[in-house]
């Protein structure tokens, strides 16, 4: 068998995920209306446009988190369910190189959710967004997806195999995604100006999702293999 | 035949598989209590028993996908209590599952497990081939195929690693006497071109005739039949 560069393996993995989900439209015919449906029943729960434009950012990503959970066990359904994840373990391939295909896989398809729920939150909560801002949410946008789409692949990975999955996830995933949760609120609440917020003050939230993502990044890469074995 | 049986310290490990007194616990139960039995270059070996016996545990501890617990295990002259990670680039295994994508086409799941593999566009073609694969069915989604054509993709993905060591888990389950026969066919095949073949199989008539010895697994325990 020849050796296979670990880039390749990347680009496999990836594009088969990405694959998957055009044909199977799992995101769009669920997870986005689930999503588009939580920002919904947050505007008529507080039914008041100050408190909606003050939390709007904090909203965005709990609708978010939520969807996280679907798509991260939906991203190892298709592996565990005839047993693709034990061949792949077999085939000696590079585990490490299967989870950063497996992240930025779950990171694109974030990414495609939260411009929705962006757009929705502009929509829905009459926010304001200015170039600056626009540019700070984007920023955000990509550093707090990349972030959850390396801890989501890890913990994934880690509950693939478990009994009672559905619910261990975000038993797990929750707490340790908080970070995320706040540092990208406080980013996207600078960017919509929220509260009287200046754009300025949400770059340094950044920099925590970028620790964060980086963290998730080098350990989950070495955690992965391991815990996929075991 | 090769009737070797145990291993002896220092010997060379000439034999593809070279199990002594192997413990494997799986799950708080010693699904494999003390097997000792060797397979060399080339033979297709039959596992054959009741269920819950132990074979497929010791094909997935062959393929490094089970920790030894106990005992000497020496795979392609990999030492599975040192390194059980080693020996993966060298086996295919096919369990009872097939591995396959169902939302991807045949052709795709193809292309996906050939780039892993680093294997040749002409190696996919001619595996795909062999398995009856080629035509319209190359395109069909693996979750509308039957299992028996599911069993032919996912033996179609091993023809394309070119393992040395072919593990097998009931590899006739689920097609018909044509799969069967072509089944037969790929694993004689592979064999001529130098691979050894370990399968498990209920079907004992015909894993008999495809095989050129068989051992008995009991409780275990691995014994000559």
């Amino acid at each position: 068998m020849k050796s296979v560069t670990k880039s390749k393996v990347i680009s496999a993995v990836l594009l088969k995920d990405l694959r998957i989900e055009l044909r199977s439209r799992v995101l769009t015919n669920q997870v986005l209306p689930f999503a588009g449906l939580v920002l919904v029943m947050f505007a008529f729960a507080l039914d008041n446009d100050d408190v909606l434009q003050r939390v709007a950012g904090g909203l965005v990503w709990l609708a978010t988190l939520f969807s996280l959970f679907i798509i991260v066990q939906r991203s190892f359904a298709v592996d565990t369910t005839d047993g693709a994840l034990d061949s792949l373990r077999v085939a000696g391939v590079d585990l490490s190189a299967v989870f950063f295909g497996k992240a930025i896989a779950l990171a694109v398809k974030l990414v495609a959710l939260d411009v929705v729920l962006v757009c929705g939150a502009l929509l829905l909560y009459r926010v304001d967004l200015n170039l600056n801002g626009l540019v700070l949410l984007v920023t955000c946008v990509i550093c707090a997806t990349t972030g959850l789409g390396f801890v989501g692949t890890l913990y994934g990975g880690l509950t693939a195999g478990a009994k009672g999955r559905e619910t261990l996830l975000p038993l797990l995933l929750l707490p340790v995604v908080a970070p995320v949760l706040i540092a990208a609120t406080r980013a996207t609440e600078a960017a919509f100006g929220s509260g009287g917020a200046q754009t300025s003050e949400g770059w340094a939230w950044i920099g925590l999702l970028t620790v964060f993502a980086a963290v998730f990044g080098v350990g989950g890469s070495l955690a992965f293999g391991p815990l996929i074995d075991e | 035949m090769s009737a070797a049986n145990g291993v002896a310290p220092g010997v060379a490990h000439s034999n593809v598989i070279e199990f002594a007194d192997v413990v494997i616990v799986y799950e708080n139960f010693p699904a494999v209590a003390g097997a000792t039995f060797s397979v060399a270059p080339g033979e297709i070996v039959l596992l054959q028993g009741p269920n819950g016996a132990g074979k497929t545990t010791l094909l997935r501890a062959c393929a490094g996908l089970l920790p030894i617990n106990r005992g000497d295990a020496r795979v392609l002259n990999c030492d599975l209590r040192l390194d059980r990670y080693a020996v993966r680039t060298k086996v295919g295994l096919l369990g009872h599952a097939n591995g396959l994508f169902q939302d991807l086409t045949v052709a795709e799941n193809m292309s996906f497990w050939s780039r892993l593999v680093g294997a040749s566009a002409q190696d996919v073609a001619q595996a795909m081939s062999v398995m009856g694969l080629a035509d319209r069915l190359s395109e069909t989604r693996v979750a509308n195929l039957s299992a028996g054509q599911r069993r032919r993709c996912a033996l179609a993905t091993l023809i394309v690693r070119r393992a040395q060591l072919w593990l097998l888990d009931e590899p006739h389950a689920g097609l018909d006497t044509q799969g069967r026969d072509e089944l037969d066919r790929t694993l004689r095949s592979a064999r001529e071109a130098g691979a050894t073949v370990v399968f498990a199989s209920h079907e004992i008539d015909r894993a008999q005739k495809l095989a050129t010895r068989c051992l008995t697994v009991s409780g275990g325990v691995v014994s000559e039949s």
